[in-house]
């Protein structure tokens, strides 16, 4: 610390931090949207890095409002999962018409990296979301648990309330965070461009994301 | 090491070499201008970055001093790491302590910095190196070449054989007939460290940014294996330079809009991960975050040279750079390569070695780094800065003390300056690419060098840098036909 003083010997003793001017006068966010355009944008950005899409947020959605534990279920079948990992405070409504075949993982402080490596599929919602750069941010609430598990098994199915989660930029996003949580941003799945810059997906984490938008009616706080 | 003209030789006779680079630094640059032409506050955004780390830089014992108490109360312990051996020393007992003998690493120009990996070897600890490029260059033991795409020299049959050779003596083998297709090579890199990242007890990771205000440290990266080694293991060391520190969690709103822009040209990297300390029953139950300076206080003493400490490492300066992209990430002889490696590797080493007096001359001087830094380091200035220092000696900090250092012995860095340059103009497509970037900064260059540059360009005349190179008239008066090779770099500043 003494050297670092040393070495700043040129900074006047009286400088404040706060004399150094930093001028913020970039846009907290770029454009004017409604905020269906902003849920727009935000599918589009989503697509845009190869996550997968679904909207159930408006009535002319092709996944109705009404049909969200139907999706997951559907969305699961496809992908044949026997076995799904669920964050302690997912609404129980959500896996409501998923098949008991299908095993339900509870995401406990037991669970290991090698249990978790055995599931197939997991399911949870988020703190936020952001439409300019197609980002979902988990920050480890009850509906998303412990991040391990929407890390080691291969399927990661994301919920998100365009009512209440969607933010238009970066800084709107960090302004709702909280940094002593932990975070994990997502934008679109695990890649890597380091073949050839070849882009290649599903390196380590999940190999597929795929993400639904709900509206107020089915994002179900029950 | 051989100083940055010989080895920038041997690199530049490889045309293998330099046709990978070539693509790979027009690709990214490319794609990059794209990016960030989407943002209209691009310029306001950017000074912001750069005003951001001034401040932070100009206060850094405050807001480290406010980074520990932080990362302390959020049950993270700090170590001090005065130079690269205490650093070492810390971290080998780190994992010592922990009784493990394997490590997993999350790709860091900070552990590359201080040659970890070996330190670890000697103390009987093999540390797995997880990020793809990375692990490239650790099975084919071979230097990175590239801040961002480290393996970027290898081409996909080189490292299907790395692959099939090296793989089995590091953990699982990749498997039978493995194919040259990067989907391929992805997989047999995903099962082969799965098998590492399931059973890894000790993670050791890097950060890009450090927050002084929350004690969070932030991570930023594509693959997922940074998620992987920073919440799977039980213990976490990150090793991070004191210059990553910034003031506030809401300053990150700036950086993370710079970074992945300016880095991978994407609006956003696919995972960023913050922590801050530890959490309960979720990811590593102790973390040790060892800071290190390593020669950045020196650096800091330097008034000029200061700003060389705002770099986020994006790596943009590379992808521009016309000597980088002939001359190979190799030639630099550190972990950072290219215009930045110019300009912090002989500030954190000093300049008394050849190889560190010979890289402020690896440059054609044109511009185009400063142009694109995110955080607006002015490199040409520092470059000219540190040139004056080779030939004629002066004040500098030295491992903390205040010392007037000599011009080098026997001339043994003119020499290799002189040979640098001639070295340029032996190359002379490099000079034209450079002097066509060149003139169009024009408007950033200055007459003469301000401050204490001014007693080099006193004695050597700043090239003049014409309103259009004499090739650019004659391709655009001439209607270019035919003079294919001179059309490159046309697409990439912004
Ligand atoms: S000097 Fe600037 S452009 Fe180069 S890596 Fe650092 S931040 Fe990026």
């Amino acid at each position: 610390m003494a050297r670092i003083r040393r070495a700043l010997a040129d900074v006047p003793r009286a400088e404040t931090p706060g004399e150094v001017p930093v001028e913020r006068t970039y846009h907290r966010v770029h454009g004017d949207r409604s905020s269906a355009q902003t849920a727009d944008l935000l599918a589009e950005n989503l697509a845009d890095y190869r996550a997968i899409v679904h909207r159930a947020d408006t009535p002319s959605s092709p996944d109705t409002p009404s049909s969200l534990p139907a999706l997951i279920a559907r969305l699961l079948a496809d992908r044949g999962a026997t076995s799904v990992a669920v964050p302690p405070g997912l609404p129980a409504s959500w896996l409501s018409a998923v098949p008991g075949a299908v095993r339900r993982v509870p995401d406990t402080a037991e669970l290991t990296p090698h249990d978790l490596d055995a599931v197939s599929s997991v399911v949870t919602g988020c703190a936020v979301a952001i439409a300019e750069t197609g980002t979902v941010v988990l920050d480890a609430g009850p509906d998303q648990g412990r991040r391990r598990i929407t890390l080691v098994p291969d399927h990661h199915i994301c919920v998100i309330r365009v009512t209440d989660q969607v933010v238009g930029s970066v800084p709107e996003a960090l302004e709702r965070l909280d940094p002593a949580r932990p975070l994990t941003w997502i934008s679109g799945p695990s890649a890597t461009s380091d073949i050839e810059l070849d882009r290649v997906e599903g390196v380590h984490g999940p190999r597929t994301l795929e993400v639904i938008l709900t509206g107020p009616e089915s994002a179900g706080q029950s | 090491m051989p100083a940055f003209p010989q080895a920038a030789n041997a690199s530049t006779r490889n045309t293998h070499l330099r046709a990978n680079l070539r693509h790979a630094t027009h690709t990214i640059r490319a794609k990059r201008a794209t990016a960030v032409a989407e943002l209209d506050d691009w310029s306001r955004l950017r000074a912001a970055g750069a005003a951001i780390k001034d401040r932070t830089l100009r206060h850094l014992d405050q807001y480290l001093e406010q980074l520990e108490s932080a990362v302390t109360a959020a049950g993270g312990q700090i170590h001090w790491a005065a130079d690269a051996d205490e650093a070492n020393r810390i971290v080998t007992e780190l994992v010592r302590a922990t009784g493990e003998r394997e490590v997993v690493k999350v790709k860091s120009m900070a552990t590359q910095e201080i040659g970890l990996n070996g330190a670890l070897a000697t103390a009987g600890i093999t540390a797995y190196e997880t990020d793809l490029a990375e692990l490239i260059v650790q099975l084919g033991d071979d230097l990175p070449s590239h801040i961002l795409v480290p393996a970027i020299h290898r081409n996909r049959g080189e490292i299907r054989d790395i692959f099939t050779e090296k793989m089995s003596q590091w953990g699982r083998p990749a498997p039978d007939g493995l194919t040259d297709a990067p989907a391929d090579l992805a997989e047999a890199a995903r099962l082969h460290l799965r098998e590492k990242f399931l059973n890894a007890k000790v993670g050791i990771s890097g950060a890009n940014f450090m927050v002084a205000e929350t004690g969070t440290l932030v991570v930023v990266e594509s693959e997922g294996n940074g998620r992987m080694c920073l919440t799977l293991p039980e213990t976490l060391i990150s090793v991070v330079g004191i210059e990553k520190v910034v003031p506030t969690f809401q300053d990150l709103e700036v950086f993370l809009q710079l970074l992945p822009r300016s880095s991978t040209a994407e609006r956003m990297n696919p995972y960023t991960s913050t922590w801050t300390g530890t959490t309960d029953a979720d990811g590593p139950r102790a973390f040790h975050l060892v800071l290190l300076d390593n020669g950045r206080t020196d650096t800091l003493a330097d008034t000029v040279g200061r700003q060389a400490l705002r770099c986020i490492r994006c790596s943009a300066c590379l992808n521009v750079c016309p000597v980088y992209e002939r001359a190979g990430g190799h030639a630099y002889g550190s972990a950072y390569p290219g215009p930045i490696g110019a300009i912090l590797t002989p500030q954190l080493r000093g300049t008394q070695s050849e190889l560190d007096a010979s890289l402020p001359y690896a440059s054609s001087l044109c511009g185009a780094c400063y142009e694109v830094c995110p955080v607006a380091i002015d490199i040409p200035e520092i470059l000219v800065h540190l040139r004056e220092r080779v030939v004629e000696g002066g004040p500098a900090s030295v491992r903390g003390t205040r010392t007037v250092i000599k011009p080098a012995k026997g001339h043994a860095a003119e020499r290799a300056a002189m040979r640098a340059a001639r070295w340029a103009l032996d190359h002379p497509r490099l000079l034209r690419t450079g002097q066509r970037l060149a003139s169009r900064t024009r408007r950033f260059h200055p007459r003469r060098l301000p401050g204490p540059g001014r007693a080099w360009s006193d004695t050597r005349e700043l090239p003049k840098v014409p309103e259009e190179s004499f090739r650019d008239w004659w391709q655009r008066t001439r209607g270019g036909s035919g003079t294919g090779s001179g059309t490159e770099g046309r697409k990439d500043t912004t």
